[in-house]
């Protein structure tokens, strides 16, 4: 049994990775929330395995609020702003695919190789999982590298967030004050930042970070 | 006695998958549609193709030279080769130790280039458009195919296919991490390696938008048709090969009685019938790749598997 | 006994050189040409038999000669090894294929006392420098080694190109010499001890041995054609006449190997863990970048040369894993990695000589080496295009032939390299993985365009429609390197067994023997792990189609109808239709050269009713040239320009300037601690 909860924790938190390549892979906006989705709800289903293993009862009320919030609410959400702004058919990028996911794998490689390496003693499955998680936690800043559009930035920083409620669910016993605060804090944030693509959007006329550069007068 | 048995063995896996290589294309084309609401061709209209194009003479361009009509029988042959070497219903095939897994793809990529250079032989310019796409696709695919072959040969610990399916089958091998995202690039690769939407359109014929149908435009007669019938051993070879890697149940072992066996031919099948339905639907629900995305499909196949070998090389357990 | 055999062939080898100028000036051309290099043939086959000789013999006797030559208190060390043997096989084996074909393809020379001398006496450096036994003979014959074929570059010097070539080649050369000259330096230490025995017995400590390191990495690797010094060798050696190619390109590449191997693993002492790395990286860099280069070229000679490059990056590679294992003390896998790079040296220095025969013949019979003019050549030189087919083949790392197997050897090392405990290794070993895997598939690209655009399609031009086939001596060179490439495909294991006491010597362990396996299969370690049967699989392919081909036959239909190409209803489609070499590498040159090259398209459309053609421009950049070699020259150039008054002194100044430095030395001498 032992063997096979590892083997099943460790599939989810690798298949978090998997769904960070495909957000990278993504060049179309709608397809980005769709695998946003698919992120929060590989995220739900290995924190609620984490919970089933740990036998911490309160880690399901994370898994729950990831399914509900990062899977169902935000997704939706944000495609009726896309839809509202009309650019759901948008496609954009800043670098190739190619490029995008050689430097992904080079994340990879560099955040297992610290995790590993620093953390030598610990227990198999927390260190391979922090390894997952920074690989995703980098993934999900790269992700936000690579978007012209408001809106990706966005997806990029909230699967940032997943990498990080997935190193703290790995790590036994973390408080679940904390958790609910970094969801909603995050929540908020999604909120505060859609107000403001809205407001960017009835001024300037675009949500294009390139053309909001222009504004600031940094010519490129 | 044991030799006379292996061999038997041996020969019945190349008939076998000779025999059923039209019925599995013949029933993905007819899946496909009646997923459209067509009635579709019969289930053995391949082998009338087949039968039909054979006894027909070949008409072969003025300017074709000696390679053009050597090649069909030599892509054939290697194909039937590779084909015979995977395991299908069961795994003690006689000579399965004379190619591993690496030369296997070597083997169908030798099979590849000599038809590439069939497209280039004639001197038209759809040969040529369609050699030039099809070196294009395997340069992505053959790396992508063999990082995924370093995968699965690390977490098995060779590269015999009969070792690694064995492996596979035992408890021993568990959920991997790397092993999922191995398969995912593995499907691609089969996907692009067999000319299958959304890479290449094997229903199509107009010829700008084809890569494997416009390398073999020139072809006619038993030309053809040994080229039709390696496109469908290769079709099955790859779905072999992913039923006998990840889905390894039933094959029986090498000194099996006639109920294994039995029950390894059942399971075969079923695993065919299992992924020609899946392949019909995927790709009736996907429509064809403009042939500048191909790269970038296939570069994430490569990436994927890059990415199971990395894994693997830093961690035994992943 | 053997090396004062060997040592006989090679003043035998440089006598030539006078008798074919005194020859060359009092009879004819045809007779000095017939009489050189059939005597180079025969003295070449005879050191190629003393060396397998002394590879195969049982007893590993090493035998030694000391000439009283060279320095007066050294003298000149020589001695065959089993590395040495093995390498002269190589070197002579490609010496008496290229003086074979050389027999009909020298006849074509337009002046062949500008070869003919150079040409034994090239053989008799890379002899030599294989077996030098001292710094100092071994510097001596590597220069002459350069010198010769320097001059063999240029001696079609009518070409402003060629000139080019070979001023660049020479100044590289000049700074391979010079890195290996300091690397030696470094060895000898204080005591200036230059017999290789002494370096040996006394390897330098761990500073000194990294920039011995490095300097030979940049001395033999400028010879090798690594990346990124690498930009003299697909001019010069395509400049050359095209047996000279062969050998620059088979195996001028092989004795810089060589040299690589001979310090690295053997004078250098125990290796430091970043080496490996080095070399990997190195190696698997070359081996993408010179393919993409040669799917970029349209000369048949360059596509060649930078193929050459691409697998000089896999010996390295190999190499670079057998470093690794050396290091951690794994000394079976080190013994299987080195086996795949050194099998690889020798089945690229008999493919390419191939391939380089095939495009001199197709040179001779067409005047020309651009891709684009050709094709249909299939119809016009049966035979040649044959033995050029399998020469790709083999190139290609296709089964059942030669390249095939040393490619499988190399990726049966890297499967493993997960018990490296090194971390940088573990990173960097899958990547290289990737990276030779990438070249393997672009290379077949690469020989199919090379291929498919010269000898088959339509003749494009005249000159390749009028081609005429080949003479005998150079169609016998060529079955006869084109039936070794077989034999070592189907056959690897007696190979791998004459390799066994060559990387014993090296890295202190072997492959299992392979001649007592069942069925001639080879087993690199153990059945149930990895196990490959040429033989088997070349009878299946050949077995299997004949059957196809008989039943059908039988069954079915042999009948036979010629008609027409397609060509969408046009009749009589000019040649011009058809697909070029450049547009086949539109593709890759798309995705891969846009990065690498900066590839870039412009097209520009007429307006339409304009009767003016649309023109397509690709833009390449060679970013390594740009990068490196340009603000190299730049800088030169301007020291030059600034240097260049001193021309205009007196010839007091002179003396004076000369007074200067000579009591400036002086000085240093009187004030050195």
């Amino acid at each position: 049994m032992r063997g096979l909860s590892f083997d099943i924790a460790h599939m989810l938190a690798g298949s978090l990775v998997l769904v960070s390549f495909l957000q990278l892979y993504q060049d179309r906006l709608s397809a980005l929330i769709n695998v946003f989705a698919m992120h929060a709800l590989v995220l739900a289903l290995s924190v609620a395995w984490q919970a089933f293993v740990q036998e911490a009862p309160h880690l399901y009320i994370t898994a729950v609020i990831a399914l509900v919030f990062k899977a169902i609410v935000i997704p939706v959400a944000l495609r009726r702003i896309i839809v509202r702004l009309g650019i759901h058919r948008e496609i954009e990028a800043v670098v190739g695919v190619g490029l995008a996911m050689l430097v992904g794998i080079g994340l990879v490689a560099l955040s297992m190789v610290v995790m590993l390496r620093v953390t030598a003693e610990a227990d198999p499955l927390a260190r391979e999982d922090l390894a997952f998680a920074l690989s995703v936690v980098l993934l999900g800043l790269l992700v936000m590298v690579t978007r012209r559009n408001a809106v990706g930035q966005v997806i990029g920083f909230m699967s940032l967030e997943n990498g990080l409620v997935l190193a703290a669910t790995g790590a036994k016993g973390m408080p679940l004050v904390v958790e609910i605060s970094v969801a909603f804090s995050v929540l908020i944030a999604f909120i505060v930042i859609g107000i403001f693509l809205f407001r960017i959007r009835e001024r300037f006329d675009t949500v294009d970070m390139q053309a909001m550069d222009r504004f600031r007068g940094e010519q490129r | 006695m044991a030799v006379i048995r292996d061999i038997a063995f041996q020969g019945g896996q190349m008939l076998l998958v000779l025999l059923l290589a039209p019925l599995l294309t013949g029933f993905v084309r007819k899946v496909k549609a009646r997923l459209l609401r067509r009635q579709g061709p019969p289930l053995l209209q391949p082998y009338r193709d087949l039968i039909r194009l054979m006894r027909k003479d070949a008409v072969l361009a003025d300017n074709a030279s000696w390679l053009f009509r050597v090649i069909p029988y030599f892509v054939f042959a290697a194909t039937w080769i590779a084909a015979s070497l995977v395991p299908t219903f069961g795994s003690g095939l006689l000579f399965s130790w004379s190619a591993d897994l690496i030369a296997l793809i070597a083997v169908l990529g030798s099979a590849r280039f000599f038809l590439a250079l069939a497209g280039l032989d004639v001197g038209t310019a759809f040969g040529g458009i369609g050699s030039s796409r099809e070196v294009m696709i395997a340069s992505l695919a053959e790396p992508a195919m063999l990082m995924i072959m370093f995968t699965l040969a690390l977490i098995a610990g060779s590269t015999q296919l009969s070792t690694m399916s064995a492996f596979m089958n035992s408890p021993e091998v568990g959920l991997r991490v790397s092993l999922g995202l191995g398969l995912i690039a593995l499907i691609i690769v089969a996907i692009a390696e067999n000319a299958r939407i959304p890479v290449d359109n094997p229903a199509t014929h107009l010829e700008l938008t084809m890569v494997h149908e416009a390398m073999v435009l020139e072809y006619s007669g038993r030309h053809l048709a040994q080229i039709e019938l390696a496109a469908m051993l290769k079709l099955l070879l790859y779905i072999s090969l992913i039923a006998c890697l990840f889905v390894p149940w039933g094959i029986s072992p090498p000194t099996a009685d006639p109920v294994h066996l039995a029950i390894g031919v059942v399971a075969y099948v079923g695993k065919l019938a299992v992924a020609g339905v899946m392949l019909a639907l995927f790709e009736t629900a996907i429509a064809k790749m403009r042939v500048f995305r191909v790269p970038g499909f296939l570069g994430a196949a490569l990436m994927l598997a890059l990415l199971a070998a990395l894994l693997r090389f830093v961690s035994r357990s992943f | 006994m053997m090396v004062v055999y060997a040592l006989f062939g090679v003043a035998a080898l440089v006598a030539l050189a006078p008798i074919a100028v005194a020859f060359g000036v009092s009879q004819g051309k045809d007779t000095t040409t017939t009489l050189i290099y059939g005597a180079c043939l025969i003295v070449t086959l005879g050191l190629c038999t003393i060396a397998l000789l002394s590879l195969f013999d049982v007893s590993h006797t090493i035998s030694q000669a000391t000439l009283p030559l060279g320095l007066p208190w050294l003298g000149a060390h020589f001695r065959i090894d089993a590395l040495a043997s093995f390498f002269l096989v190589v070197v002579n084996l490609g010496g008496a294929a290229a003086s074979l074909f050389a027999l009909g393809y020298g006849r074509h020379e337009e002046s062949p006392l500008r070869v003919l001398p150079f040409y034994p006496v090239y053989l008799a450096a890379m002899n030599l420098v294989v077996m030098a036994d001292d710094a100092f003979s071994f510097l001596v014959s590597w220069e002459f080694m350069s010198l010769t074929s320097w001059a063999l570059v240029i001696s079609n010097h009518r070409v402003r190109e060629n000139l080019r070539a070979g001023f660049i080649y020479l100044l590289m050369a000049g700074f391979g010499t010079l890195s290996l000259l300091l690397a030696f330096g470094l060895l000898a230490g204080a005591a200036g001890n230059y017999a290789f025995d002494a370096i040996r017995a006394a390897p330098p400590v761990a500073g000194v041995a990294a920039l011995v390191f490095i300097l030979a990495i940049v001395g033999t690797g400028s010879k090798a054609g690594l990346i990124p010094l690498h930009a003299w060798l697909p001019l010069a050696h395509p400049a050359a006449p095209s047996h000279v190619s062969a050998l620059m390109s088979g195996v001028m590449t092989k004795v810089a190997v060589y040299g690589f191997v001979r310090i690295v693993f053997d004078l250098l002492g125990t290796p430091a863990w970043w080496w490996s790395l080095v070399v990997l990286a190195i190696g698997g860099a070359t081996a993408v970048m010179g393919v993409l280069y040669a799917l970029m070229q349209r000369d048949l000679k360059r596509v060649l040369a930078y193929s050459t490059i691409e697998n000089i990056g896999i010996i390295f590679a190999a190499l670079g894993l057998a470093l690794a294992f050396k290091t951690e003390g794994l000394n079976w896998a080190a013994a299987l990695a080195l086996t795949a790079g050194l099998f690889h040296v020798f089945n690229h220095s008999l493919f390419k000589s191939l391939l380089f025969f095939g495009a001199g013949s197709v040179l001779n019979a067409t005047g020309t080496r651009d891709i684009e003019q050709l094709g249909g050549l299939i119809h016009r030189m049966p035979q040649t295009a044959f033995v050029f087919l399998a020469g790709c083949v083999a190139i290609s790392a296709l089964p059942p032939l030669n390249g095939f197997v040393s490619e499988w050897l190399t990726f049966q090392a890297i499967l493993q390299s997960p018990q490296l405990p090194s971390w940088g290794l573990k990173l960097m070993v899958p990547a290289v993985g990737a990276l030779l895997a990438l070249s393997a598939a672009l290379a077949a690209a690469c020989f199919v365009r090379a291929f498919g655009f010269t000898f088959l399609g339509r003749a494009r031009t005249p000159a390749a429609s009028g081609a005429q086939e080949t003479d005998s001596n150079s169609l016998a060179a060529m079955y006869i390197v084109a039936a070794l490439c077989l034999i070592a495909g189907i056959l690897p294991g007696v190979f791998i067994d004459a390799l066994a006491p060559v990387v014993q010597s090296l890295v202190g362990g072997r492959m299992p023997v392979q001649t007592s396996v069942e069925w001639l299969s080879i087993v690199p370690i153990a059945e149930s792990r990895s196990s490959y049967n040429g033989l088997l699989v070349f009878v299946f392919m050949i077995s299997s189609g004949a059957i196809a081909a008989f039943a059908i036959h039988r069954l079915a239909s042999d009948k036979v109808r010629r008609g027409p190409a397609w060509g969408c209803g046009y009749p009589d489609a000019s040649t011009a239709t058809q697909y070029t070499a450049d547009s086949f590498a539109q593709p890759i040159r798309r995705v891969f050269g846009t990065v690498v090259f900066r590839a870039r398209e412009i097209g520009e459309m007429p307006p339409p009713g304009s009767t003016e053609p649309a023109r397509l421009t690709v833009e390449l950049h060679d970013l390594i040239w740009d990068s490196l070699y340009a603000p190299i020259a730049a800088g030169v150039a301007f020291a030059a320009e600034r240097l260049n008054y001193l021309q205009f002194l007196t010839i007091r100044s002179y003396l004076s300037l000369v007074f200067t430095a000579l009591v400036l030395l002086l000085l240093v001498l009187a004030i050195w601690p």
